[in-house]
């Protein structure tokens, strides 16, 4: 019996794919396309040459090759760079506006809409493909002055703020991939909280890639100004298929003078099937700006999904006394390959960081952790504290730890440490001795393993996280 | 820069005798070499260490003909006095005396060898370079069985005879089953501004035992490059120890490829800097058979505007179950100039295994120096003593008690 409940398991949950005809701009990427998407948006004219700018930067841009994994090579003028769930080209007003269809696949994700507002206290943004189709929450959050809606309302409503942080913390100027991203980003998450505010829930936005060959370029921006708090939660799931997709995400934090930011993601995207075929591409740029006094940013992420997970969120702590935060779990089954970890750049005085990494590779998978840690001149009195340890289970997997530490300035500390090993026969042996079988073994002892990082995670997210974990390693053992 | 080393080239060969056969493998080395060109940060093993950009500001146009036929006078003070022990003295990269006094010779094979080991690799390009311009390359075959009854000691010395040179070296030494040797490698530099490229080779069989010490103390500002490959079968053991100070720029680099079962590396090394010097240690540890071991400790003391690197890599082949690697790399800034990277690496592809690196830099513990200060010292002694104690850590983990005395005495930590 319960063989058969681990086998059903086995199959990617989230396997199901929503049949809305998607409303689609041409495929292939030039200056067409990027005022088409500008101009469906309604875009002022600032942020379309804003766009174009960062275009023409693509152009002499070079594509990075330096990743431990390898993939095929991708045909950027073969994506969709727009698509959007046809009959929502106007923003539907309340829940019941919504496609039925649509609400049937969240309920199968496990965030029945309808019943968010009475059971818990998440304001959800759903995005399904690239708009927005439904906010709740509004009214609370709008009493405290915060604003939470998509990039694409904020825009029109908010420009003096999304003008002023938009591409300060990445600029259009950065790598290939956040230069992409500038130049043909569809939608995303806005939030400002104002001074001295205490956001009074977790704010969450679901992710979900679905029409086929659909490169995602989410930008979301996150701002807390002096003396606020928020945490921002982010999952993701997206339906299965064989074609590899793109996911080329930009986010970006600002945390003012005592603010402080806590961004978790759980990340479960399709990872392709046993045989490595499909998945998606997961190459996202995080990065938060420590720009005031006291201000904290700190990330928390699982991820267990995608081909090729190729990410690095970093804190810049130029605020003095600001504080970075970096604790993440990946876990590779399978053919899934991730090279993640986090730069911790430390530019005002008594800054402080901390890095706890958990790797995890089972199958055929490859796993590396690749971190910096700069301290400037000017950081004195600064302290860095990096933990990364890897998991590994079989000898056709691999994990790997490449940190980059660079220390110029005496006054500071740096520590490092790295181990990687495998589960002790004898904490199998004890498990199993109780009662558990193999698998159960291996999914508390690795949740044991991994207790550090799933304890920083909000409630709601803990619970599911944890399950993950578990599952994302079935098939793995004996 | 090109055509420069094509007539350096043309001149080297009319003026030295090798065979066609040398000639050959010379021609391919700088092909190989010209191909890449001198390292730059562009490629990760010399991200911290730019070297091409290191020879350009320091030494601007380098020439690449070193003439062998010179004939070069041997100072004797600078021998060690304290031990007795064989003598290799290298005068500009030339072999100028090869002494084993004390050893049977019948137990020693010296050859030069014809055939050179090629390398097109783009990040080894120096090595290319070393093939391309080094003199006859000795080989020293010890028997099975025979264990060096003194330590052999490799002058390596240069003279104002050379300035603005590339000075390329290469010695190779065979360790058969159950033989044993002990090396101290010393830098005597009296020249100014030369880049000194140096190649070892060490191939140990079944049991074979290699203790590898190199000091680099006296002030020169010569940029050096030197690299140990060593190559080890069952059971056989290597131990390094890098003391390097002196120079302004040297990069040393000891590649270990544990190939037997039970055979183990052990790598220490010293950074002792100051003034405006920048040293760099980087090792790569392969396992890549079941139960191998390797160790490495790496210490930096960090003055004035010097710059330290390190960067060490363990690698562990999916076949290498039971492998127990452990790194650890640690740094002392004592100046806010000062600079100290690492990267300490891990690449992992076996599940049975224990492997952990760490590395930590930061200040002298200031509770420290005031429990010393409360002690009745002063200031800088309670400095001194620390720092000797800090360094001394990797001293202590030298095997032959004669030589670790004699190291102590040389760069003075008691």
């Amino acid at each position: 019996m319960r063989d058969k409940q681990i086998e059903n398991l086995k199959d990617y949950k989230y396997g199901f794919s929503t049949d809305i005809e998607s409303f689609k701009a041409p495929k292939g990427l030039n200056e067409e396309v990027i005022r088409f998407i500008s101009n469906i948006k309604k875009e002022p004219d600032w942020l379309l040459q804003w766009r174009l700018k960062a275009f023409e930067r693509l152009k002499v841009l070079e594509e990075p090759d330096w990743q431990k994994p390898k993939y095929p090579k991708i045909d950027y003028q073969d994506l969709y760079y727009y698509s959007a769930p046809k009959g929502f080209k106007e923003k539907p007003k309340n829940l019941e506006d919504l496609d039925p269809k649509l609400l049937e696949t969240y309920k199968k994700l496990g965030i029945p809409l309808q019943e968010q507002k009475r059971l818990n206290g998440i304001a959800v943004d759903a995005v399904f493909d690239s708009v927005s189709v439904a906010t709740t929450f509004k009214d609370t959050l709008t009493k405290k002055g915060i604003i939470f809606c998509s990039i694409s309302e904020a825009i029109q409503k908010h420009p003096d703020l999304v003008r002023k942080y938009l591409g300060s913390v990445i600029p259009i100027t950065d790598h290939f991939f956040a230069t992409l991203n500038s130049a043909v980003f569809t939608d995303g998450s806005f939030v400002y909280i104002p001074p001295n505010v205490k956001c009074p829930m977790e704010l969450s936005t679901y992710f979900r890639i679905n029409a086929s060959d659909t490169g995602q370029f989410e930008r979301t921006l996150i701002i807390a100004d002096k003396g606020s708090y928020v945490s921002y939660l982010e999952g993701c799931t997206a339906p299965m298929r064989d074609e590899n997709q793109l996911h080329a995400a930009n986010v970006e934090l600002i945390a003012l003078d005592d603010a402080e930011i806590k961004y978790s993601t759980v990340q479960n995207w399709y990872p392709g099937d046993k045989d490595g075929k499909g998945g998606i591409y997961n190459f996202v740029t995080k990065r938060g700006l420590c720009k005031g006094k006291n201000s904290k940013i700190s990330w928390t992420q699982v991820e267990t999904g995608s081909a090729i997970t190729w990410k690095y969120p970093s804190c810049i702590l130029k605020g003095d006394n600001s504080i970075g935060e970096f604790y993440s779990i990946a876990i590779t089954n399978n053919h899934q390959k991730a090279d993640t970890g986090t730069k911790m750049i430390h530019l005002g005085k008594n800054t402080k960081s901390k890095i706890i990494s958990k790797g995890i590779s089972a199958g055929k998978s490859d796993m590396t952790y690749r971190g910096l840690v700069d301290i400037s001149k000017n950081a004195s009195n600064s302290t860095n504290y990096t933990q990364c340890d890897s998991l590994l289970m079989g000898n056709k997997c691999g994990a790997h730890t490449v940190p980059y530490i660079k220390n110029k300035n005496s006054n500071s500390n740096i520590a490092h440490e790295a181990t990687t090993s495998k589960i002790s026969e004898d904490q199998l042996h004890y498990c199993q001795q109780r009662g558990l079988n193999q698998e159960e073994a291996v999914g508390l002892i690795v949740n044991g393993f991994c207790k550090e990082v799933l304890q920083q995670l909000p409630m709601e997210f803990a619970v599911e996280a944890q399950k993950l974990v578990g599952i994302s390693l079935e098939g793995s053992v004996g | 820069m090109e055509q420069k080393i094509k007539t350096d080239f043309d001149k080297f060969i009319s003026t030295s005798n090798f065979s066609n056969q040398e000639i050959e493998s010379k021609k391919i080395a700088l092909s190989n070499f010209l191909k890449n060109g001198f390292p730059s940060r562009k490629l990760e093993n010399w991200k911290f260490s730019d070297i091409h950009q290191i020879i350009k500001k320091n030494i601007g146009e380098l020439k690449f003909y070193n003439d062998y036929n010179i004939e070069n006078e041997i100072n004797e003070d600078i021998f060690i006095k304290e031990i007795e022990h064989n003598k290799i003295v290298i005068v500009n990269g030339k072999v100028e005396r090869l002494n084993f006094e004390y050893e049977e010779s019948d137990k020693i094979n010296l050859t030069t060898l014809d055939n050179l080991k090629q390398n097109s690799n783009e990040d080894n390009s120096l090595l290319s370079l070393n093939n391309c311009f080094s003199n006859k390359i000795h080989n020293i075959l010890l028997k099975k069985n025979y264990s060096f009854k003194k330590p052999l000691i490799i002058y390596q010395i240069t003279n104002v005879k050379v300035s603005n040179t590339n000075i390329n070296f290469q010695l190779n030494f065979e360790l058969e089953e159950n033989s044993s040797i002990k090396i101290i490698n010393l830098f005597d530099d009296n020249s100014q501004k030369n880049f000194i490229n140096n190649l070892f080779n060490f191939n140990l069989g079944k049991n074979a035992i290699l203790k590898n010490y190199k000091l680099d103390r006296k002030i020169n500002t010569n940029i050096k490059y030197d690299y140990t490959n060593i190559i080890q079968k069952d059971n056989s053991i290597s131990e390094t120890f890098i003391f390097s100070s002196g120079s302004n720029y040297i990069k040393n680099e000891v590649n270990c490829n544990l190939e037997g079962q039970y055979s183990s590396a052990f790598i220490n090394g010293i950074h002792l800097l100051s003034k405006n010097k920048h040293h760099e240690i980087r090792t790569k540890t392969n396992h890549l058979y079941e139960n191998t071991k390797s160790y490495q400790l790496i210490k930096s003391v960090i003055d004035d505007s010097s710059k330290s690197v390190y960067q060490g890599k363990i690698y562990v082949d999916s076949k290498a179950q039971k492998t127990d690697g452990y790194q650890l790399s640690k740094a002392l800034l004592l100046n806010e100039q000062a600079e100290f990277n690492a990267k300490p690496e891990l690449e992992i592809y076996a599940d049975d295994v224990k492997c952990s690196h760490g590395s930590a830099s930061g200040s002298l513990d200031e509770d420290s120096i005031f429990y010393l200060m409360s002690r009745g010292l002063d200031q800088n002694t309670a400095k001194e003593l620390l720092i000797n104690g800090f360094l001394l850590d990797v001293v202590e983990k030298i095997t032959d008690e004669e030589i670790k005395k004699l190291i102590k005495n040389m760069i003075g930590l008691n």
